[in-house]
């Protein structure tokens, strides 16, 4: 499998760099509102404008759970299904909800500091299908 | 607090499953039972609002039930379906123009967790695709974060649902008539860390009728009426964590169920601490544990003692899901609103046979919560 795409080009800031992903998220110039991903209306103000921003592409463990069955239709993922986690990160202005790339719930605790990697979602005939996902931040000494 | 609307009739499908019965059909049984509770017949009825969310449209109950050429309108409006036809049909006899109307909810969904295509909700293909739209996720997550920081176990999990259970078995109408241990509900297969399988309920089937009246009139079709003393429906405000969100704000500043509670407490003229026993969304065991904070009937953290103590269960100074709430009674969408109602009517009658909250309750409440961000509440007294 030596093709790949994005599962939605309009979910990052550059759809062209595949290994260090930033997400697109929009900002509401009236009231700073932050939103992910890019809406041009705001859920708080109503306006109408919301400024194309980058998201931080590291932040905390907001909340998360592991999906422990294979969802129905439009789930599409790998055979043999394998529990993933999913959570919210929190990037400050917004928290942004991710498959994460660690299934074991022991693993995973609130507060813990995360960063935003390449995650294979399913595939599509020969062409991999790549979406954005969380993983614990590699503590560097 | 208003008498402008009573109830004076219900009616019944038990939930659960039942091969080879439509549901259409559990709701037009429901409908003539309603209507036999409340001495009329279906040509007295002079407007009804219907739901139903997978089982077909409410209206074409007239083929079965009468065609009568009364206005019959159809409601469909996710998990607040009920409360939303309930509401309408409140505000219709509110308004002088009707005496005597009914609300039905029916459903019939298929078996496992419910699939909601993203698109419907303006949400990008790439959610549901890569594995997140599911309610499930959800709940698990508000309750993991709210077992943090109000310092709840899964014990407490576990306890919610085997009163879930408990009661159940009590309940001739409930899916799940088994009692469980908390220990065989802590064992159960994982669903979504950290809620098993038996904290969940099911999608189901299913079907509830109430007759209403206008207060001024309900004594000629029943010497029990129970009061809709008020009905409130909220869609949530920025700063809400709800199902289905891509993104939510860091920090949770309100919710439509604390909006609805306390708009139908406001409307009613009463507060929580005046309510005997309350019907609340238990899609799992966790929901029912931060909804019984949102409404405003205990304090926030409050709840893993009143669980312990059994302060939930109907003898109990909190009666919480009498009739085994929806973890025994299942999901059926257009229906489960209006089983909370139902259970209410059944409690403050005195009708609720071993299940009966003790004391001769006056006061019930009522609360639901969906997608995407909704709550209905109601007020219901003698």
């Amino acid at each position: 499998m030596s093709e790949r795409r994005w599962v939605d080009d309009s979910l990052f800031v550059d759809p062209s760099e595949t290994t260090s992903p930033t997400l697109a998220g929009a900002r509401c110039p009236r009231c700073s509102t932050t939103t992910f991903p890019y809406q041009s209306g705001c859920p708080r103000c109503g306006g109408d404008a919301a400024e194309r921003i980058a998201l931080p592409t590291t932040g905390t463990l907001w909340s998360f759970t592991v999906q422990y069955f294979a969802p129905k239709s439009p789930y599409r993922g790998f055979e043999p299904f394998e529990p993933y986690g999913v959570g919210y990160v929190d990037l400050g202005d917004v928290c942004v909800e991710a498959r994460l790339t660690v299934n074991d719930p022991a693993a995973l605790a609130l507060g813990m500091p995360m960063e935003l990697v390449t995650l294979p979602a399913f595939a599509e005939g020969d062409v991999r299908v790549d979406t954005f996902a969380f993983a614990p931040q590699e503590v560097t000494a | 607090m208003s008498s402008d609307v009573a109830i004076v009739g219900i009616g019944i499908h038990p939930f659960g499953r039942t091969e080879g019965v439509s549901g259409r059909a559990q709701g037009a049984f429901a409908a003539r039972q309603a209507l036999a509770d409340a001495g009329v017949e279906w040509s007295d009825i002079q407007f009804t609002y219907g739901g139903s969310h997978s089982a077909g449209d409410p209206d074409s109950l007239v083929s079965d039930l009468g065609l009568t050429g009364a206005p019959f309108i159809n409601v469909h409006n996710g998990c607040g379906t009920g409360g939303s036809a309930l509401i309408s049909a409140r505000s219709a006899l509110m308004s002088g123009q009707y005496d005597l109307g009914m609300v039905v909810g029916f459903d019939k969904h298929p078996r496992g967790a419910f699939n909601t295509d993203p698109a419907s909700l303006g949400i990008g293909e790439w959610y549901g695709q890569t594995g997140m739209m599911v309610t499930t996720q959800f709940f698990a997550q508000k309750i993991v974060r709210y077992m943090a920081e109000h310092g709840i176990g899964h014990e407490t999990l576990a306890a919610v649902a085997e009163k879930s259970f408990a009661l159940g078995a009590l309940n001739p109408n409930a899916w799940r008539r088994k009692a469980l241990t908390a220990q065989e509900i802590l064992d159960a297969p994982m669903v979504n860390h950290p809620l098993t399988q038996y904290m969940f309920c099911s999608p189901g089937e299913g079907g509830i009728a109430l007759v209403l009246a206008r207060g001024e009139v309900a004594h000629r079709y029943t010497s029990t009426p129970v009061y809709l003393r008020s009905a409130e429906f909220r869609s949530r405000r920025f700063g809400s964590f709800e199902v289905f969100s891509p993104w939510t704000t860091p920090e949770t500043l309100t919710g439509p169920t604390s909006d609805a509670a306390a708009a139908a407490f406001e409307s009613a003229g009463i507060g929580p601490e005046d309510i005997d026993l309350a019907q609340i969304q238990d899609t799992e065991s966790g929901a029912e544990i931060m909804h019984m904070a949102e409404t405003g009937l205990c304090a926030h953290g409050e709840q893993e003692k009143l669980i312990a103590e059994g302060q939930t269960r109907p003898d109990g100074r909190l009666p919480i899901n009498t009739d085994g709430g929806v973890i025994a009674n299942g999901e059926p969408i257009g229906a489960t609103g209006l089983r909370q109602v139902y259970e209410t009517v059944m409690q403050l009658r005195g009708n609720a046979g071993q299940r009966q909250v003790p004391g001769a309750p006056r006061t019930g409440f009522t609360h639901v919560y969906g997608a995407p961000g909704i709550s209905a509440c109601t007020v219901l007294s003698r």
